[in-house]
């Protein structure tokens, strides 16, 4: 694992990881956003082959962060669950039994349609739309949030983190170069992060010159501006 | 029985007579081998009444066994199966059965069954399947999936290819040869003893090996060895290239053509209608726009076809053609096969026809009658095309005609075809795997592949032992099945093995239709940009439930969409043709007399020859010539080995890859048809010594591995593969709306097998087929072995030569670089 990349956000010490998490110091919390848990076993239920072992390293991966940072709670901002439960599920609650010191806090996304007393019994605390902390707020989907904000008319929020675009960034080169890798994308105002599973697309952004993007090319993170 | 004695003859040859014609040898040879229940290939080109070849042949042979009552007796079961390629053919053809056998006063029925079936028709050919069946490779799947299918074949007497030629070649060859395989299986001894497959092709180079192909899977049923009937009809054709006023010396890929616009009115004013074939979809764009700005008068009987314009549009080009009311159509490919376009008498190719079979195949879309001359003009799109004109003469005189291979191996298409066995009546492993062997596709599966095939589709390959839940086919008491409602609906949608490219329909705001576009083509564009469809301008307002919207535009300006593939390479048979034109090109030089044996082409591509060789050298048959020239862009190294644009891309990142190891250098390259580029801003150390290594076929395989990108390669055909595999659900336009939580992209699937089932089959054939097709790697050894037999001629001419002009110009630029790929991005980002 690379050393961790700093990035400072209204004084708080942020820092970022090639596994797609962000570990928020002052909080001591762990902030992912999309892991899709239970996707290989929803495609495989339907019939589509998609090797297991995806969700295998998924779960492996974020023990090593927690085991690495050390966090109290994990902020997850949405899309922790991709679909009905499996028996995935059954591995993760699990898995859950084993760690259940940490405190889970989950901003609901579109693909958390679990029952509330699921969620309950996996000891996760949801949030229907944000979650407020410290003035940063946690949203699912920023677009969401933008335009509830508007009719609302307020504007009370300092800094948002936010999921769901599972974001990533075309670099061109000379010639017909191209590469897209998914990326920490960091607005004036709000930021979104990758999506944890590797079972994941990206979406391209589009970044204006004064936002700051993290690329994740294999096991480094290289500031693009 | 003799076939001249019999009944079935006697009645046939008096309708032939009725209609004061009679019938031709070749048919008489295929109606004497079918009443001996033989199998075979019938060879005859598009209009030479090949259908009745095979269709009366079932006739005669029932009125013989019925000489009675032939014409009374209905409810036969199934007879005939005749199994095309286009669902635009099927209603002709059907048209034409019926008409014969109401004619013949029979009960005989004809019934159609594909796509565009509506399901009453459906109902009704299950309970009373017709005589003659005509189907589509995919709908005759969609048959096996079916309960009770054996039914429907228990009398079957004639399975029947249609157009095989298309279909050898394609997986959906491959499917047509597993349905052969199945439905000659559950035939009984004796009505095996009468079944017979006929396969029916235009000419191509290896025809013994297409009715290999055809009837591997009977062959051992097979009472006598199958045969080839050859119509033998002279088909009467005639180049005409149009030659531009002005020969460049410097000939300029693409631009040359749209000036011809102008040569062509004439052409179009003068015949009842006209074909014009564009070899990409984008260029009929814009030559259909340039046509009517040169004549206006046009507006109205001009139309414009290729694969992206909407459906039903497309449908009544077709129809308006088929009645004479077109004065003109520019197509793509599109119009390659299918309906017979009697009014046509002109045929226009713009461009290098890349083949002579394809090019065959477009001069007989004219004058669509034995008998009747061919005729088709050329316009170059650049000055050395001429000299392709000039090597299709040659070809079409001796007849050099490229072949079809066929398909090896293609585990997403078994895969499929055992889902869609397991859907219907299920099945058991050991009498497939003997009838898939039987195939010609098949016949060299390894016991283990099979068995790693029915571990993927019953536990879905890699697996979570207790967590997992994969459910596909299950096995109940050794029978392999699918039972799940939902599995099963959702395969029966994607049974087929056409796969296009993520499209996106176009709508107008007001909400009518205008066609389809490839995705990454809108995913480029800007809300305001204006671009052409369907040869008008469209300007793009948003993209709404996967529809892209627009609206009208008078702009003047438009992007021309550059669709994806389209871009076929130039044919070994037409290179090999064009290399030895070269041959003729130096006595004409030299002798200094416009001699009368030469082509035109060649005459008025004098100067540029003279051009070429005093600059550099004109490469004979055994030559391979090599150019090394510097200029203010660097060290530019061109080979022309004439090979086409694969072959030429797989071979310069080879020789790039090659060099590279003689001493640290990074190129771009550049290739087209004829050859290829390889720029680099230092020296590039090829000389005499070292040259004939560098072009060695040894240690191929191992340099190509490591010099070409395959793995983006085969990411980019994973695709296809994936879908007819059924890891990805394309679902419907407009139709089927995706099943939730279900979706995934192909490129995403491919990282995930790459990482964590790296023996995946399906990621495999991925990268097979990068190395069969895309690379075209058998043509490259081929070339190989040409080049260590040839002479390699070096020059370094002291500026640019007509022959690397084009290159240089058309460049389609890959870099190469061994660099990380950490490193490749911060040198991107310097840059």
């Amino acid at each position: 694992m690379q050393t961790p990349v700093s990035h400072k956000i209204l004084k708080h010490q942020f820092w970022l990881t090639t596994d797609r998490t962000m570990f928020w110091e002052e909080e001591k919390a762990l902030v992912i956003s999309d892991l899709h848990f239970g996707k290989t076993g929803h495609f495989r239920k339907s019939g589509i082959a998609v090797p297991g072992a995806v969700y295998m390293e998924d779960l492996q991966r974020l023990i090593t962060q927690i085991q690495y940072f050390q966090p109290d709670e994990l902020i997850i901002v949405g899309d922790m669950f991709h679909s009905s439960t499996n028996k995935e599920l059954e591995l993760f609650l699990k898995w859950r039994a084993d760690l259940s010191g940490i405190k889970i806090r989950l901003v609901r996304g579109n693909h958390d349609i679990l029952h509330t007393d699921w969620y309950e019994g996996a000891g996760i605390e949801m949030s229907q739309q944000t979650l407020s902390r410290n003035h940063f707020h946690f949203v699912h989907d920023i677009t969401d949030h933008k335009k509830q904000k508007n009719t609302a008319g307020k504007k009370d929020y300092t800094y948002c983190f936010s999921g769901h675009i599972h974001p990533g960034i075309r670099i061109q080169g000379s010639g017909r170069q191209s590469l897209c890798f998914p990326c920490f994308y960091f607005g004036k105002e709000f930021a979104v992060l990758p999506a944890f599973s590797r079972f994941s697309g990206v979406a391209m952004i589009d970044p204006k010159a004064e936002e700051q993007v993290f690329a994740i090319v294999n096991q480094k993170l290289i500031q693009l501006q | 029985m003799q076939l001249k004695e019999s009944k079935g003859y006697e009645v046939v040859l008096s309708w032939f007579q009725s209609r004061g014609i009679l019938p031709f040898n070749f048919q008489e040879e295929t109606w004497t081998h079918i009443l001996q229940s033989r199998s075979g290939i019938v060879n005859a080109p598009t209009g030479c009444g090949k259908t009745f070849s095979v269709f009366l042949g079932a006739i005669i042979s029932f009125i013989n066994e019925y000489p009675e009552n032939y014409k009374t007796k209905s409810h036969n079961h199934l007879i005939l199966l005749w199994i095309t390629p286009l669902r635009a053919l099927a209603k002709d053809i059907g048209r034409a059965m019926s008409e014969v056998i109401k004619e013949l006063g029979m009960k005989w029925q004809v019934g159609i069954r594909n796509g565009d079936t509506v399901s009453t028709e459906r109902q009704r050919q299950k309970r009373q399947m017709p005589e003659i069946l005509i189907i589509t490779p995919e709908s005759l799947h969609l048959l096996l999936a079916q309960k009770n299918y054996p039914e429907i074949f228990k009398s079957l007497r004639i399975l029947a290819v249609d157009e095989w030629h298309e279909l050898l070649g394609s997986k959906r060859g491959v499917q047509v040869e597993l349905a052969i395989s199945r439905i000659a299986h559950i035939l009984n001894t004796d009505s095996l003893y009468n079944f017979s497959v006929w396969g029916i092709s235009a000419t191509i180079g290896n025809l013994e090996e297409a009715k290999e192909v055809l009837v591997s899977a009977v062959l051992d049923k097979l009472s006598h060895p199958p045969v080839v009937v050859k119509a033998r009809l002279e088909k009467l054709i005639e180049i005409e290239s149009v030659i531009p006023d002005e020969i460049e010396k410097y000939p300029w890929a693409g631009h040359l053509g749209i000036k011809l616009v102008s040569k062509v009115i004439p052409i179009i004013e003068k015949s009842r209608t006209t074909l014009i074939f564009i070899n990409t979809r984008g260029m009929s764009e814009r030559w259909y726009q340039e046509i009517l700005n040169v004549a206006p008068q046009l507006s109205g009987v001009l139309a414009l076809h290729h694969g992206s314009i909407d459906m039903e549009l497309r449908l009544w080009v077709e129809e308006a053609l088929h009645l004479g009311k077109l004065k003109a159509v520019v197509c793509t490919s599109s119009l390659d096969l299918g309906v017979d376009f009697r009014p046509v008498e002109t045929v226009i190719q713009v461009g290098s026809p890349k083949g002579v079979a394809r090019f065959l195949q477009r001069a007989g879309r004219s004058g669509h009658q034995p008998g009747e001359l061919s005729k088709i003009y050329f316009i170059p799109t650049h000055s050395l095309e001429l000299m392709e004109a000039a090597a299709l003469k040659s070809a079409m005189k001796e007849n050099f005609i490229e072949s079809r291979q066929p398909m090896l191996l293609c585990f997403d298409v078994l895969i499929q075809y055992l889902c869609t066995l397991a859907i219907g009546e299920g099945f058991y492993p050991d009498t497939i795997f003997k009838e898939i062997s039987s195939t010609f596709c098949f016949r060299e599966i390894k016991a283990e592949e099979w068995l790693q095939i029915l571990h993927f589709i019953t536990k879905g390959g890699e697996a979570l032992s207790q967590y997992d839940e994969y459910r596909k086919v299950e096995i109940i008491n050794g029978l392999f099945k699918i039972t799940d409602k939902r599995i099963a609906m959702r395969h029966r949608l994607h049974i087929g093995t056409i796969v296009s490219d993520a499209m996106m329909k176009v709508k107008f705001l007001s909400g009518a239709y205008l066609g389809v576009i490839e995705e990454y083509f809108i995913s480029r564009l800007n809300p305001g940009d204006v671009f052409t469809l369907a040869g008008r301008n469209l300007e793009y307002v948003m993209i709404k439930d996967m529809t892209a919207i627009v609206k009208k535009s008078n702009a003047k300006k438009a992007i021309v969409p550059s669709w994806n593939g389209g871009r076929l390479p130039l044919s070994a048979n037409l290179g090999l043709m064009l290399r030895k034109k070269f041959n003729e090109v130096h006595p004409m030089l030299e002798l200094q007399k416009k001699g009368k044996k030469t082509d035109i082409e060649l005459r008025v591509l004098k100067p540029l020859f003279e051009l070429q060789a005093s600059l550099s050298h004109i490469p004979k048959e055994n030559e391979l010539l090599i150019e090394q020239i510097v200029t203010k862009d660097g060290f530019h190294l061109f080979v022309y080995p004439f090979e086409g644009r694969l072959v030429h891309e797989a071979m310069a990142a080879l020789l790039s890859f090659r060099i590279s190891q003689i001493t640290p250098i990074t190129f771009s390259f550049a290739m087209n048809d004829y050859g290829f580029e390889l720029l680099s801003d230092q020296p590039i150390p090829v000389d005499d010594r070292n040259v004939y290594e560098l072009f060695s076929e040894k240690g191929l395989t191992a340099d190509i591995q490591r010099s070409v990108n395959s793995a983006e390669m085969a990411r980019r055909k994973f695709r296809e593969v994936a879908v007819i595999g059924g890891l990805i659900f394309q679902g419907y336009p407009g139709q089927f709306k995706k099943p939730r939580h279900l979706q995934s992209s192909a490129g995403l699937l491919f990282n995930v097998f790459a990482e964590y089932d790296p023996h995946n089959l399906l990621l495999k054939q991925a990268y097979h087929e990068v190395m069969e097709q895309q690379m075209e790697e058998q043509r490259l050894r081929n070339m190989l072995e040409r080049i260590a037999k040839s002479k390699i001629i070096l020059r370094f001419p002291h500026k640019l030569t007509p022959f690397c002009f084009p290159i240089k110009v058309d460049s389609m630029r890959e870099d190469v670089s061994s660099e990380k790929l950490e490193d490749r991005v911060k040198k991107m980002l310097l840059s």
